[in-house]
């Protein structure tokens, strides 16, 4: 909740104005019975023409000064409720920019999209009517009692009873349909399953001839969804009939208790109607009540979710004090080990060799060897648990976070193209690159083709470049790590969608560009000429050494090499 | 799409709920003739409460019991409507979903390759969701709303017709204050869901990309271009958000002088008729005050019911565009196609995917049964695309591609499609068992069938090493690395051995040892099988009977290893690239 009152500082003003303004409001509408009972008593009793026209008069002020009231109070209600949710979600994004891969891996992007979107959305409606409707109904109930207080003190015993029974009605409503509206929201993460996963395996699907298969699976949970709602539907709707009946009861009650005291001579007959309105009141307010904590409760447990992603850490600048590096794009690792959060045996372990300025490094191994985790401890997105990296000679955990990760560009393996341009996308290696920079980075990335088919660097790319082959999105990527100028490029497996040829094309290049390169593959013929293999096994080095020295050294590298058809050529 | 369009196909979606509408009328106006007599009898006793020692307790009894009668059948009103409002619109709602889930599976594939994922779950999910939501909400208020304003209409009228003239004049006004409030938030509520829009787009391709964004250090750009469309929404929302709160108000200060009238003239009339045959006393005051009330409150509700069903018709019209998406052009009525051999042609193939950009021109194969075709060429060449014609997952545009001498567009494609196994480079996998996402291509093999095609597919041993073995669900008890979700996929096919294989990049994944083992099975699986087979490892496919060479969508050569080598053409080219670099 500290993070909603944080975003809510900004809009104090507004905070507290809503609910004032609704107040003077509330304070409008209960003095209306009194006047009616006023043109009853005094001015039908004793045939007052004017007094009537006065009263009516009264009434119509009362209407527009609670018109005016109202507005303002919506108002700041909407300007506090958006504006809050408006700086959450910016500061949500940034935390989230803001989260090291561990908590980024924790978090997921699912949950985040959803935190960003749905969860911001119903906190907005919750502020909104929290601020419209927080003072005003408790103002109205309790201040309906009172009045009735002041009418007659038996009458006003009445309504002192029937506001427990009816508040204990609508919270055991709402707790009895907790659970079950919790089970409507489990079916219907059943039934985004079914739409997710279906478009995204329609080809499979497709091709197995099985959408009747999903259908069916999709009608069941579809079903079943069906079923929780009617069900969770079905107890909500005992709450108007029980409020209306309650009340009505009580209406009973106070005639009957009017009705004696007017024959006593206590009370008037405008009295009774007055009583009589005030339970009316209560009535209509108590339905709007019974909405509103429904939606309070939902953005309560938004902003706790929400909340629990703010309360991560942001990932520090560095770790240890900062240095500065030497430049010269040496990598070291000395006795390295690393275990993902979760994970029980290392991903890495004791892993020791260096790498010279400008040589290529070829990394090699079979799936799941921990190729890509040995890499990325380089730009630190993940944190060695012992030993350390060294980058320019320095531990990667003293160079600031901006410092160490232009230095070091990556082309991760799952490539990702942004919506915009092709030059909005090299221009995230470098926002300052010039025209020619860009186009010297796609020559060596062979992306000339790809610019070229897309009509320049100023042609269209769709979100998530979709318009884009895999290859072609491979490439791109290369050539955006390249505009970075960096000392140290790191490609993950980014020749994966490559033929052979382009594949063979682009290492030649790369070659004369003279920064220390890490190529990760699972072909030999990708790291064949790099200075330096270092052959994965499950976390550990199987073996360091050129091509030629491991065929001779290293058993594993021999089997590999001789399944991709190594010596043929 | 216009609004009266789509309202129709909403009453053509109620029409099987015709009975459980008419409940709910009957319901409804129940509820709101116990709710409407309530205050009368209220009132009547109020007049038997005239003063000191003057205060009829039989009356008053009497009514009570009345009022009694009255709040049983508001009860059970109200109580029927509900649950016949909650069944038409749960059922209305799933059965809108179904029919959306439906097309994703019969939707062209162009459709769906054309938009992002989140475009049409949405629509499927959160649109069919809100429009419910309208549904039910409407439905309920508009019913209960019309019958309240007619009963009291009526009721009033029979009681004093000068004082309800008063109520009958002046209320409308409230509607039409709340029409042009609505009318405007309608604009509003647009706009602000597309700068919704807007800015979702951009957070869910970011937060997807977070690892790319860290990595090149652009959160300050980000931040900044999500500040800029953040303050746009913001703006938006206010706007639309203020003026849809206006309603309530401006509709309640519309009430307050509808009630300072009716005491107006209902006291001025009091006073007129004392002592007549006919006096509108204290009592009937009293009901009419309170009856401009509940005349009212439908007023303000519908006016509510109206915001609320412009967002739902939006959701419908975007619902309703999809389910009416034109579909594949049916293939009932034609032949299935029978045992087949395998023998695959293609003649004057055309195909593109944008009409600006033709990608494969005048394409001819002719592949006999049995044969393994490979098809090679650089990204891009329109190798997938090959392969998106032969399954008919895409239509060609001119020329025709044949299967035992028949046309593929005069047989089912369901056929044609259970004739051809496929293994492709992104795997999918269900959120089901092992076994079950195995079984799937042959729900009716034996278990030891199964069991040996894991084996060959040598996925077995890590399969016995998940938590459930076969029955480990995937996704939540078992996740699986790249290249072990590749061999599973090998698996599948490997059960439901059809008379025809694609293998687009099938083995890109697994790792070179392991490809080899798989190879032999793949071997075996292929013979006697027509196969095509893509894959950047040339020395893979060399041994296929037949090579097809592929440049910007054409075939450039095609013929064995040996020969496509001697030639010393684009293949020769290719093939030596690989071992030089």
């Amino acid at each position: 909740m500290k993070y909603l009152w944080k975003c809510l500082k900004s809009y104090k003003k507004e905070a507290i104005l809503s609910p004032l303004f609704k107040l003077f409001e509330a304070c409008m509408e209960l003095i209306v019975p009194l006047v009616v009972a006023h043109i009853v008593d005094v001015g039908i009793a004793t045939g007052d023409k004017m007094y009537i026209v006065h009263g009516m008069l009264v009434l119509v002020a009362f209407g527009a000064a609670g018109l005016a009231f109202a507005l303002t109070a919506q108002y700041f209600a909407a300007k506090a409720a958006v504006g809050t949710s408006a700086s959450m979600r910016s500061m949500l994004f940034a935390k989230l920019q803001s989260l090291s891969y561990e908590d980024i891996d924790l978090v997921g992007t699912s949950q985040m999209i959803t935190l960003m979107t749905s969860d911001i959305n119903q906190v907005q409606a919750g502020v909104n009517h929290t601020l419209r409707l927080l003072l005003r109904s408790p103002i109205i109930v309790f201040g309906a009692a009172a009045m009735a207080f002041t009418v007659d003190v038996y009458a006003g015993f009445v309504f002192l009873g029937l506001i427990p029974v009816l508040a204990a009605v609508i919270v055991g409503v709402m707790a009895a349909t907790a659970p079950l509206y919790k089970r409507v929201q489990e079916k219907l993460d059943g039934v985004n399953l079914s739409v997710r996963e279906n478009l995204q395996g329609v080809r499979v699907i497709r091709a197995f001839c099985h959408e009747g298969e999903e259908l069916a699976l999709f009608d069941g949970r579809n079903e079943d969804l069906c079923a929780a709602q009617k069900r969770a539907g079905r107890i909500s709707a005992i709450t108007n009939p029980v409020t209306f009946c309650l009340v009505n009861l009580a209406v009973i009650l106070l005639v009957f208790v009017g009705g004696v005291r007017v024959s006593i001579g206590a009370l008037a007959q405008g009295d009774v109607i007055a009583l009589y309105f005030y339970i009316t009141i209560i009535l209509t307010e108590l339905v709007k009540l019974a909405n509103f904590i429904y939606i309070v409760a939902k953005a309560v447990s938004s902003v706790r979710r929400i909340g629990e992603v703010l309360d991560l850490p942001a990932e520090p600048d560095s770790f240890l004090p900062a240095e500065e590096a030497h430049g010269d794009g040496a990598v070291e690792f000395e006795n390295v080990t690393f275990t993902y959060r979760g994970g029980g045996a290392p991903a890495l372990s004791d892993i020791a060799f260096s790498a010279g300025k400008g040589e290529t490094v070829g990394i090699l191994g079979g799936t799941g060897s921990g190729k890509s985790t040995l890499v990325s401890l380089i730009p630190r997105f993940y944190r060695a648990e012992k030993g350390c990296v060294k980058v320019g000679g320095v531990n990667v955990d003293a160079i600031p976070k901006e410092t160490l990760r232009s230095i070091v560009a990556v082309v991760p393996q799952k490539t990702l193209i942004f919506q915009g341009t092709i030059r909005s996308n090299l221009l995230w290696g470098n926002g300052a690159a010039a025209e020619e920079d860009l186009l010297w980075a796609v020559g060596v990335a062979q992306a000339d083709d790809v610019v070229a088919a897309k009509g320049g660097l100023d042609g269209e790319i769709v979100q998530e470049g979709k318009n884009l082959s895999g290859g072609q999105r491979q490439r791109l990527a290369i050539a955006r790590a390249l505009v970075r100028r960096p000392e140290i490029l790191i490609l993950d497996d980014s020749f994966s969608a490559l033929d052979y040829a382009t594949d063979a094309r682009l290492r030649a290049a790369l070659r004369s560009v003279g920064c220390t390169t890490f190529i990760v593959s699972q072909r030999t013929a990708s790291v064949r000429h790099a200075d330096k293999i270092v052959v994965l096994d499950e976390g550990r080095i199987a073996g360091i050494g050129t091509h030629e020295e491991l065929l001779k050294t290293c058993g594993l590298y021999r089997e590999i090499d001789a399944s991709q058809g190594g010596g043929e050529a | 799409m216009k609004q009266p369009s789509v309202l129709k196909k909403i009453l053509i979606r109620l029409k099987p709920y015709a009975p459980w509408l008419v409940l709910t009328m009957a319901a409804a106006i129940l509820s709101v003739a116990g709710q409407i007599m309530a205050p009368y009898f209220v009132g009547k006793a109020i007049d038997g409460i005239l003063g000191q020692d003057n205060v009829d307790f039989g009356r008053l009894y009497r009514l009570f019991a009345v009022i009694g009668v009255c709040i049983g059948a508001t009860v059970i009103g109200q109580f029927v409507l509900s649950l016949a409002n909650n069944r038409i619109a749960y059922h209305v709602l799933a059965s809108l979903r179904r029919d959306a889930f439906r097309k994703i599976g019969s939707l062209p594939l162009r459709y769906i390759d054309n938009r992002a994922y989140g475009d049409v779950s949405s629509v499927i999910l959160s649109d069919a969701e809100q429009f419910s939501d309208g549904l039910l909400l409407g439905f309920t208020q508009l019913f209960t709303g019309f019958a309240t304003i007619f009963g009291v209409l009526i009721v009033m009228f029979v009681m004093r017709w000068e004082v309800a003239l008063v109520v009958l004049i002046v209320t409308p006004l409230s509607l039409v204050a709340a029409r042009f409030i609505a009318s405007r938030t309608y604009k509003m509520f647009r706009a602000q869901a597309e700068a919704r829009a807007e800015q979702t787009a951009f957070a869910d391709e970011m937060i997807a990309g977070l690892k790319v964004v860290k990595a090149y250090t652009h959160e300050d750009e980000n931040e900044e271009t999500f500040g800029v469309l953040n303050e746009n929404l913001r703006k938006k929302s206010l706007s639309a958000i203020f003026l849809s709160s206006t309603t309530n108000p401006v509709t309640r200060f519309v009430n307050s002088v509808v009630y300072a009238l009716v005491a107006l003239v209902g006291a001025l009339l009091a006073i007129a008729t004392a002592g007549t045959a006919a006096p509108f006393t204290a009592g009937d005051l009293t009901t009419f005050l309170s009856y401009s009330n509940q005349y009212t409150k439908p007023f303000n509700e519908i006016s509510e019911v109206i915001a609320e069903f412009q967002n739902a018709l939006a959701c419908a019209a975007r619902l309703f565009a999809l389910i009416e998406e034109p579909e594949e052009p049916s293939d009932e009525g034609l032949p299935a196609l029978g045992d087949v051999k395998g023998e695959v042609r293609a003649e004057h193939v055309d195909f593109s995917y944008t009409a600006i950009r033709p990608l494969i021109r005048d394409m001819n194969i002719d592949v006999p049964a049995g044969k393994r075709i490979a098809i090679v060429g650089p990204t891009g060449c329109g190798k997938t695309t090959l392969i998106n014609l032969l399954m008919r997952f895409y239509d060609v545009d001119g020329g025709a591609i044949f299967v035992d001498g028949q046309d593929i567009r005069t047989i089912t494609r369901r056929s044609l499609r259970e004739n051809y196994g496929m293994v492709l480079q992104e795997t999918w996998l269900k959120t089901a068992t092992v076994r079950e996402n195995l079984c799937m291509g042959n729900p009716s093999c034996s278990e030891q069938d199964m069991i040996n095609a894991a084996i060959a597919a040598h996925a077995h041993g890590f399969i016995m090493r998940l938590p459930k073995g076969y029955d480990t669900v995937l996704g939540e008890e078992g996740t699986l690395s790249e290249g072990q979700k590749q061999l599973l996929c090998i698996a599948r096919v490997m059960l439901c051995r059809p008379p025809m294989l694609i293998l687009d990049e099938a083995t890109s994944n697994i790792d070179t040892r392991t490809e080899l083992l798989v190879q032999d099975a793949f071997r075996k699986l292929m013979e006697g099988r027509t196969s095509f087979i893509v894959a950047h490892r040339l020395s893979t496919i060399k041994n296929a009977d037949l090579i097809l060479v592929m440049r910007e969508g054409n075939i450039v050569e095609q013929g064995t290893h040996e020969q496509l080598l001697a030639r010393g053409g684009f293949y020769r080219e290719l093939y030596e690239a690989q071992f030089e670099g």
